[in-house]
């Protein structure tokens, strides 16, 4: 199908995006990759009356770090993100979970601002940000200000970003120095997304106990889901088969995963416990700088 | 609606056309610009049959709207030739493989390889297929394709072909 008429425009600068956010309101609808929104707007599920085209707005597609937090710029390509040089160093989680995402020409395209005001709980992006606490810059005419990943993706589609607002950066703490990390995730086939994800990062203190763990898990609540207790727990604790398999079913408990066509709510409770167990197994090999 | 006058710039020809902001990158493509090579399957960026060049970089014309890509370079299946404008080395591979079928899906799964095959000059099956799972074929079962691209690779590397596995 094609997509219905819109009036379309090119701000050049987040002033003049401002402006016109406050002269369309809900009628506009702002477009970075497009490549979430134009399907539907091909499917004529989205039919905005103004579309707001911010690919021309300069300074929103950098991707670096300063003083130990690493921004990416809204407009950055998923591709950017998984070929970034300073990522693959100081984040590599997020280049591993950039490459599940969608196809190669989509990545061309698609962007991190894009897909995190977007709230799917399955992206890739939403996962990343609540197990790295991603902060997320928001602009519009009335200032900046900075939103906590929690807050910022309320539930499915649902983001805290009101109708003058544009997402203009993320920002990520770096992993330290031989923190072990992985990103497991089952999908149908290549390019879906995620049916259950998880992601983690672990620390190991010189005795080889658990110093620090993040344990993020998606697909399973309208939110990805902190395993927070997990973490909690796991300080002090040696990371053992014992351990893993009791935080595997923990995971295998959290939120309230729903039957649908993807799969059914048994399914993805097993998948939780086996890709969590999966995810620690693989950052503990990685812990102290194994590959 | 009122329709714009925009110029784009397709296999380094600029084109005129009076589109209205709507208008998909593809169906400029193909009703404007009157190339009809690049093929219109899903249109919801699912099947990759649509995909062209964008700057180099493999892009899904039916996820772009044409008055969103002036002044960029796009190159279409319509560009890719080899030397004496015969095939290019993919073209010949898939020809000599029989990396395809019915065709619908080739100009995409070409335009997508050709530029990848330029950045991963020898990629692994691994990675073939992952880069392949963005293209939908319904008549080959993928592996001929696979055979192809290795083929193809090899060629564009200065090796004999025939160590394809």
């Amino acid at each position: 199908m094609k997509p219905a008429k819109f009036t379309y425009h090119t701000p050049d600068s987040l002033e003049a995006a401002f402006q016109l956010l406050g002269e369309y309101g809900d009628e506009a609808k702002i477009i970075a990759g497009g490549q979430s929104l134009i399907p539907v707007m091909n499917l004529r599920l989205a039919q905005p009356e103004h579309l707001i085209d911010i690919n021309a707005i300069n300074g929103l597609s950098q991707i670096r770090e300063e003083g130990d937090i690493i921004t990416i710029g809204a407009l950055s390509r998923h591709r950017e993100i998984e070929t970034s040089a300073l990522l693959k160093e100081r984040l590599p989680l997020l280049p591993e979970a950039a490459m599940r995402i969608g196809h190669l020409a989509i990545r061309n395209r698609g962007t991190i601002g894009g897909s995190l005001s977007n709230a799917d709980p399955a992206a890739e992006w939403s996962l990343m940000a609540f197990l790295m606490d991603a902060d997320i810059e928001i602009t519009s005419a009335r200032g900046t200000r900075m939103a906590d990943i929690t807050d910022f993706i309320q539930s499915v589609y649902t983001s805290d970003l009101s109708a003058d607002e544009i997402l203009t950066a993320v920002k990520f703490p770096p992993i330290a120095p031989g923190e072990g990390w992985a990103v497991c995730r089952i999908s149908r086939r290549a390019g879906d997304f995620a049916i259950v994800s998880v992601a983690t990062t672990i620390c190991l203190d010189t005795s080889g106990a658990i110093e620090n763990l993040r344990l993020c898990i998606g697909g399973m609540d309208v939110t990805p889901v902190r395993i927070s207790h997990v973490e909690h727990a796991a300080v002090g604790q040696m990371p053992n088969e014992a351990w893993i398999k009791s935080a595997a079913e923990v995971a295998s408990g959290i939120g309230s995963p729903e039957s649908d066509m993807h799969a059914s709510a048994e399914y993805r409770r097993e998948m939780a416990a086996h890709l969590t167990a999966e995810a620690l197994r693989e950052a503990l090999k990685r812990c102290g700088g194994g590959a | 609606m009122k329709k714009v006058a925009i110029t784009l710039n397709i296999n380094n020809r600029d084109v005129d056309m009076l589109v209205e902001p709507r208008k998909l990158l593809s169906d400029a493509i193909r009703e404007d610009a009157r190339l009809t090579g690049t093929h219109v399957g899903c249109e919801h960026g699912v099947c990759g049959a649509c995909t062209v060049l964008v700057d180099g970089k493999p892009q899904r014309s039916c996820l772009t709207f044409a008055v969103q890509t002036q002044g960029k370079a796009i190159t279409t299946i319509e560009a890719v030739k080899g030397n004496n404008d015969g095939y290019s080395a993919l073209q010949q591979a898939l020809h000599e493989e029989h990396g395809l079928q019915c065709g619908f899906c080739t100009p995409g799964i070409i335009v997508t390889f050709e530029a990848y095959l330029k950045e991963n000059t020898n990629p692994t099956e691994d990675e073939i297929r992952d880069v392949l799972s963005g293209n939908l074929c319904r008549c080959t079962g993928y592996q001929n394709i696979i055979r192809a691209i290795q083929k193809a690779a090899a060629v564009m590397r200065g090796e004999t072909p025939g160590a394809a596995k």
